[in-house]
Formats: C-alpha cells, structure tokens, sequence
C-alpha cells in the first residue's frame, strides 16, 4: 500500500490540510478500492452522531426556512460531483489572506510562490518529454495514482504550499501547489529538478493561477535521480536555462 | 467516562435507527424533493436532522454562536445541493454530515490561531428533549453501542480519531499531539474508522 492509499481514513473525517486532500481526491478519481474505503468510513463516522446531538437554538430553523426561499438549488451533476464540489467550496475559503503574505513575500525576495490548478499540458522548449497521447493531467493522475507514488508536502509559513508526488516506475514527478499568487508582473515561475549532481536542470515553466497541478517536465532519468525541485522566478517569456534567482528549494522524499 | 458523558441526550434519528422507520420518514426521498426545491420537505428533513447538524457542529467548533453560523452554511449547502446525492455511495444522513463536518472543520482551522482552542470542552447548550421515553431509551442503547464499539478501540486508535474528528485537527497535527511519529496518526485514524465500522456495521 502506497502512501497515498493510507490516507483514506484521515480524508474521511476530514483530517487532511488542503493540500494533501487535493492529492488525494486526484488520486480518488481513479482508485475505485480507495473511493469505497472513504465511503465506508465516512459512513462509519456517522455513528459519532448518536454522542453529538444538540437542539438547536429556536431561530435557526426560521432562518435556514427563509434563506432557502431565496435560493435556488443547484441542478443534478450527471458527472460524480460530490466530492468534487465540496472541494471546490473548500479550496475557495481563505485563498486571500495567504496569497497577500505570499505576494508581498514574493516581493521581498524576489522568489516563492506558485499557483496551480492547471489540468493543461503546458509546453517547454527544455523538454525533448515524448509523452505523446497522455494529456499533461492524464499524466499527472498516473503519477498521483502510481503504487510507487511517493508523496512529500512542503507548507509555508502563511498557508500556501506545494506537494510533490513521484513515481519511480513512471519516471515522472508532478507537483501540486495551493493558493500561490501570481508572479510579479512580467515574469514566470520556472521549475528545476535538482539533478543528483546538484546541477539545476530546467523543467518547465508553471501556468499562472493560485492552484495548479503540473507535470514536472524533462529527462526521465533526472525526474527519478533528482533529490529536490527548484522554482525560481524568471524573466517572461521564460525558458531561462540557468537559473537567474536564488530557487526555492523543496526536497523530494528521501529514500 | 470523560467527553461522551457531556453528551445527555440522543434522540433517535427516523433514517439511522435500525428498522424504526418512523412514519415512513425517508431522508432520501426528502433530499430529493429538496433538490427539485420542495421547501416543506426541506422542512421537514430540517426537522428530522437539525439537532444531528448542530451538535456536531457544536461539538466541533465549541462555540454556540458559530456553531449555529456553521449549521445555517451547511443546511443551505444540503439544500442547494440536494440534487447531487448519490444514494449508490452511502446514506443521506451520512452525506449531509459529511457536509456539516466539512464546513465545521473549515471553520476551526480559519479560526486556528485565536480564541477557539481557549473554550471548554463543556457546552452551554441544551440537550435534545425527548419526544417519549421510547425514543430516549432507543437513543441511550444507541450511543452505548457507539460508545462500546469505541472501547474496542485502542486507546490510541481512539485518541487520534477523537482529535481528528471532534477537534478537527490534521492526522500531522494529531500526530503532534499524541507525540507519535509523523505518518503513523493517519494509520491510527483509519484503522480506528475500520473498527468503528465493523464493530458496528455499516448497513444503515
């Protein structure tokens, strides 16, 4: 059982930071066995209930009755959505305060942050990738759902963070990051792998938006003998083959 | 006997009890009248969930006044939502207290480094009343079970369980709490949810 799958239990009762579940529902989309557990157990935690009622105060059932008359409910989702909505609710809370600290971070030292939620492949002139049919998100989801996957989290003071997720077997390396703010105008982040070496090998250059999902690009042999991922804040339109900042360094997990 | 004791009063929920359907009372049919924006069913599914709703929330959030914020949010996000149950991946009631843990949890973590850490266990609210002595018996043999099958439990199992769903604390947080190496409180949580599970069943 990789990683990934013993998290079942924790996103059930909801005891996962944002984004370790956002991993993890990326990795539920495609693990049948997983999606059972989780509702098993969700189920299970009902029982909590029996230990928690409380009436509530007289008001409340006046106030819910009026809200609703004014609001429409939402139409059915022939997709499996529910999870996906209740993310997507979750994920929107408290994006600003952190992107604030993290803006005026990423001002001062010139590198950090990184948004993300792109399920686009997203090109480089530095990756020769002959990842030919998979789309970049197929491909983030085989790397999220590998049985090898090995997953490391890197939180930020203020909130924002990135996870990075690679498989040996696959050659590939994705990274999620959460509620990062845009780069400072004019400029890209670009990510690095940090070859065994120690060398900064270019791979690829993130989309913009506050929450991505990325395919680390590159040589497979540098995906799987990199020990940690650069990003660093270059000139647009990017393609820097050196890095010309100081990088934000986030280790993958040791062996 | 220590947290659980809080609690005085379980009142048989329609749906979870097991066979005593009361009035034919089907929370899925209600959520799906909900969903095509019957408000009198709403109403009534109100009725039959509200104090489930705000006593976990209370339970999670500690405070009265925000727990009751927290159970308007998710009722209103049951209803706007109500036509997105699948039925296929557990109960209703299993669905709109997943929500309500949701929005609760959301709310303690946003609230993190002020004042909720600060309250009390103990809550100033007020207890369910029972409509008959039935009920209250049926809701007391009900929460002993629960309270049985969390004694099966290993104390640690059920310590992080405690924290991750009451307190609404991360499993890395759990594990900091319960001076457990990083990664193992994840494990204690859900073998502590499988045991739960199976010790009472899940055929609600």
């Amino acid at each position: 059982m990789s990683d990934i799958h013993a998290l079942s239990g924790a996103y059930a009762v909801d005891a996962l930071d944002d984004l370790e579940r956002r991993a993890f529902e990326r990795h539920l989309a495609h693990c049948d066995y997983c999606r059972g557990e989780v509702d098993s157990l969700r189920e299970a935690s009902v029982h909590f209930s029996f230990l928690t009622e409380v009436e509530p105060p007289a008001g409340l059932r006046e106030r819910v009755l009026a809200e609703i008359d004014i609001v429409r409910p939402l139409p059915p989702v022939v997709e499996p959505a529910v999870v996906t909505d209740l993310t997507t609710h979750r994920s929107r809370r408290h994006p600003r305060r952190r992107v604030a600290a993290l803006v005026a971070a990423a001002a001062a030292v010139a590198v950090i942050g990184v948004g993300t939620v792109a399920t686009q492949p997203w090109q480089d002139s530095s990756s020769p990738v002959a990842e030919a049919p998979t789309t970049g998100s197929d491909l983030a989801d085989a790397v999220l759902a590998a049985p090898d996957a090995e997953e490391v989290h890197h939180s930020f003071d203020d909130g924002g963070g990135a996870v990075l997720v690679r498989s040996r077997q696959l050659d590939r390396a994705v990274i999620v990051t959460n509620d990062m703010p845009d780069p400072p105008t004019g400029k890209v982040y670009e990510l690095w792998f940090k070859a065994a070496n120690g060398a900064l090998v270019p791979a690829g250059v993130m989309p913009t938006g506050p929450d991505n999902t990325v395919v680390l690009s590159g040589d497979a042999t540098i995906a799987s003998g990199a020990s940690a991922v650069g990003i660093t804040v270059e000139p647009a339109p990017g393609k820097s083959t050196v890095p010309t900042s100081d990088p934000l360094v986030l280790p993958f997990k040791q062996a | 006997v220590s947290k659980d004791e809080i609690v005085t009063g379980v009142s048989p929920s329609p749906v979870v009890g097991e066979g005593e359907t009361s009035a034919a009372l089907d929370l899925g049919d209600l959520l799906r009248a909900s969903g095509r924006g019957d408000q009198a069913a709403f109403a009534t599914l109100y009725d039959a969930i509200s104090a489930r709703v705000f006593g976990l929330a209370v339970r999670v959030v500690r405070d009265p006044a925000q727990a009751e914020e927290v159970a308007q949010e998710a009722l209103l996000e049951i209803w706007k939502t109500a036509s997105r149950f699948d039925s296929g991946r557990g109960s209703p009631l299993g669905w709109m207290l997943t929500i309500v843990h949701r929005k609760a949890v959301d709310r303690v973590r946003s609230a993190q480094a002020s004042t909720r850490r600060d309250t009390t266990y103990h809550q100033q609210t007020q207890p369910v009343e029972h409509d008959s002595t039935a009920e209250a018996a049926h809701a007391s043999l009900e929460a002993r079970r629960v309270r049985n099958a969390l004694a099966s439990l290993t104390p640690i199992q059920r310590e992080a369980l405690e924290l991750a769903y009451f307190g609404g604390y991360t499993h890395t947080e759990v594990a900091t709490l319960l001076d457990l190496p990083v990664g193992t409180a994840k494990t204690r949580i859900r073998d502590g949810l499988i045991r739960l599970r199976d010790t009472m069943g899940v055929d609600q």
